[in-house]
């Protein structure tokens, strides 16, 4: 009899976490993984926000493999949770292939693009990392003695080379003489976790004179990182503050505000509205990251000419020309 | 160009071939024993993992290297229990331990120290650090033998020593040495060394054993020497180019070196100048990466020799009743 009562007992209260579940956000993070201390961290310290000030609370999964992609969202979907937050430009086309079996569904797909003409349930945000990454550029040139500034990106894709597009203008406005090395880690996914390469590149970079690197690379922008503080020179970190990795030795970061498209999308909840965002220096949505740990390296003039910068940015007098409109860039050759 | 930039490059190609010369090494010794070993990618990745554990926990790289062989050995010892005592296919045993090595060492990583599959960055002491051979200040100033002394020869991790003094030494095992003869033998003819009165399982476990030994080096050099930390996936492919290395030196030791010292240039070349410029054509990144599988290729199609591989390589010994 008892048995049987426990077996009631825990059928009830599955029912009612399933209830309880209706409502709630879920988050699908990319290949990188929820702790890459950039891109996939942004999002679950933007969902671990969420949860704090609203009290909510939300489910998440790290996929292991592409394959997983559309099982997770069909998963997530039938389960009732809404709206359905993924990170990475590479969900889309899964996320194509499900939005119209769950027209309820509000899905998010941040970095990525779906038609919202075709797919009325689907929020693209987009980040307009060349603004953010022409301010970052333009601290680079200024910190540099060598006249000399690196770049290292993950794979290579349009995106990763609107950051070095962005990169390279914001250093030739300060230095029309500089010289920007661009390199790219490879042309898998292999290249996003790949630190042994992307300290080699950076040591080939140096030799070549570069005394601040821009790392674009995910994990394998932590070889980079790691070997500029090796070496004694600069570098910038991308997406998430990467400030604290190398306290002194991180010039800046250039922040994506991956968490609050991650925490506006969950506070919207059912009701989201699906027209594509693009989150721009206007609304904090790329920018750099100045703390405790760079305070020192940053120096008055800097922020000075930067944020005047970023003002003439968002005022429309300045424009950063976008690699991904045309796919080219005039400020760098690839 | 200049002659810095001709020896950074070739420094570079030390750095980058160093992990790739004991994975192949290892698999040289699996493999002319007769135990295919596809699994040298997670061998590398296990031993990266608890080498960089280890030192992160007791502030010593050597200890981490000890760990870092003795996880790689426990790979080796389930390989070996697989294809060798229950006569298991050795490629799926070696699939199985890669994807194992994949998903565990991300695992324990997150349940340890709680970074998202990474470890703590090491301490210096935590860490091999690069030695400087004696002569190196004097000899520096010296034109030409100088510079190519005090920053080629000069200036690397300890393991590099290792994984250089391993290629005579191996080569001085298997051709110099009783024990080198019989694992020749037993790659090639199981049922001649059972029939002389030698153990063939005895003889695959050790050559197995040794093949854990270098791949456990191999990892402890990327995340307690290269890197100082580990990160998921951070072998990234190198055990897979070490196995293409192996058959393009077609199973032997100096020919490893080479390929290996090869491989690891071609490597440095596309990282340090990216597309190159020939004047009439640009020869993209891509060609480079890919390089290494495409030369594999034309060896193994039968263009430039043969590469014969043992002959009972990948077959479990079933005695004769």
């Amino acid at each position: 009899m008892t048995f049987m009562h426990k077996i009631l007992g825990s059928a009830a209260a599955l029912a009612l976490t399933a209830g309880a579940a209706l409502a709630d956000p879920a988050l699908i993070y990319d290949l990188g993984g929820k702790f890459d201390k950039s891109f996939n961290e942004a999002a679950y310290n933007g969902a671990e926000r969420w949860a704090k000030d609203t009290g909510g609370s939300y489910r998440d999964i790290e996929i292991q493999s592409e394959a997983q992609r559309e099982q997770a969202l069909r998963r997530f979907a039938e389960a009732g949770f809404n709206p359905v937050v993924t990170t990475g430009f590479a969900i889309s086309s899964a996320i194509e292939s499900v939005a119209a079996d769950y027209p309820d569904t509000k899905f998010v797909t941040i970095d990525g693009w779906v038609d919202p003409g075709t797919h009325s349930n689907v929020l693209s945000v987009g980040f307009a990392e060349h603004e953010g990454s022409y301010l970052v550029g333009m601290m680079a040139a200024m910190a540099s003695k060598s006249d000399t500034v690196g770049f290292v990106g993950g794979m290579d894709i349009p995106l990763i080379r609107k950051f070095a597009c962005g990169y390279a203008q914001g250093v030739k406005a300060v230095n029309g003489d500089a010289t920007v090395i661009a390199n790219m880690t490879g042309t898998t996914p292999a290249a996003w976790n790949d630190p042994v390469k992307g300290s080699e590149l950076a040591k080939a970079q140096i030799s070549q004179g570069a005394d601040v690197i821009y790392a674009a690379a995910g994990g394998t922008g932590l070889g980079v990182l790691q070997t500029a503080a090796d070496e004694n020179i600069l570098s910038i970190g991308v997406d998430s503050n990467q400030n604290h990795l190398h306290p002194g030795k991180v010039l800046t970061s250039m922040l994506k505000r991956v968490d609050v498209a991650v925490y506006d999308a969950m506070t919207a909840g059912a009701d989201l509205e699906t027209a594509p965002r693009a989150m721009t220096l206007s609304d904090n949505g790329v920018g750099y990251a100045l703390d405790d740990n760079n305070a020192a390296l940053v120096s008055a003039d800097m922020k000075a000419a930067v944020d005047a910068a970023r003002e003439q940015i968002i005022a429309g007098e300045l424009s950063v020309h976008d690699y991904s409109s045309d796919d080219s860039c005039p400020a760098l050759n690839f | 160009m200049d002659l810095a930039t001709i020896l950074q490059v070739l420094d570079s190609t030390i750095r980058l071939s160093t992990p790739l010369l004991l994975a192949c090494l290892a698999g040289l010794f699996s493999e002319r024993a007769g135990v295919f070993d596809i699994g040298l990618e997670g061998k590398m990745l296990f031993a990266a993992f608890f080498s960089a554990a280890v030192a992160a926990f007791t502030g010593n790289a050597w200890l981490g290297l000890v760990a870092g062989i003795g996880a790689s050995l426990a790979l080796s010892a389930i390989h070996g229990l697989a294809s060798i005592t229950f006569r298991g296919n050795q490629l799926i045993s070696g699939v199985a331990l890669n994807f194992l090595a994949s998903g565990l060492t991300v695992l324990i990583a997150q349940t340890w120290f709680k970074q998202g599959g990474k470890t703590p960055t090491l301490e210096d002491g935590a860490r091999f650090g690069e030695i400087t051979l004696p002569f190196a200040e004097t000899l520096s100033g010296v034109p030409v033998i100088g510079p190519i002394y005090a920053e080629l020869i000069s200036g690397h991790a300890i393991l590099v020593y290792v994984a250089l003094a391993c290629v005579p030494l191996t080569w001085w095992v298997l051709y110099r040495t009783r024990f080198g003869l019989r694992l020749r033998a037993v790659g090639e003819a199981p049922d001649a060394v059972d029939t002389a009165g030698v153990s063939v399982v005895r003889l695959r476990f050790t050559a197995v054993a040794i093949c854990g030994i270098l791949c456990g080096i191999a990892g402890a050099y990327l995340a307690t020497s290269l890197q100082p930390f580990f990160s998921k996936e951070m072998t990234a492919g190198r055990g897979f180019i070490a196995l293409a290395a192996l058959i393009f030196a077609k199973w032997r030791p100096w020919y490893a070196l080479m390929t290996c010292l090869l491989f690891g240039l071609l490597q440095a070349v596309a990282l340090r100048f990216q597309n190159i410029d020939l004047g009439a054509f640009t020869v993209p990144v891509q060609v480079m990466d890919a390089l290494p599988y495409i030369l594999t290729v034309v060896i193994l199609a039968g263009f430039v020799g043969k590469a014969i591989p043992p002959r009972a390589g990948g077959e479990p010994y079933v005695k004769e009743r």
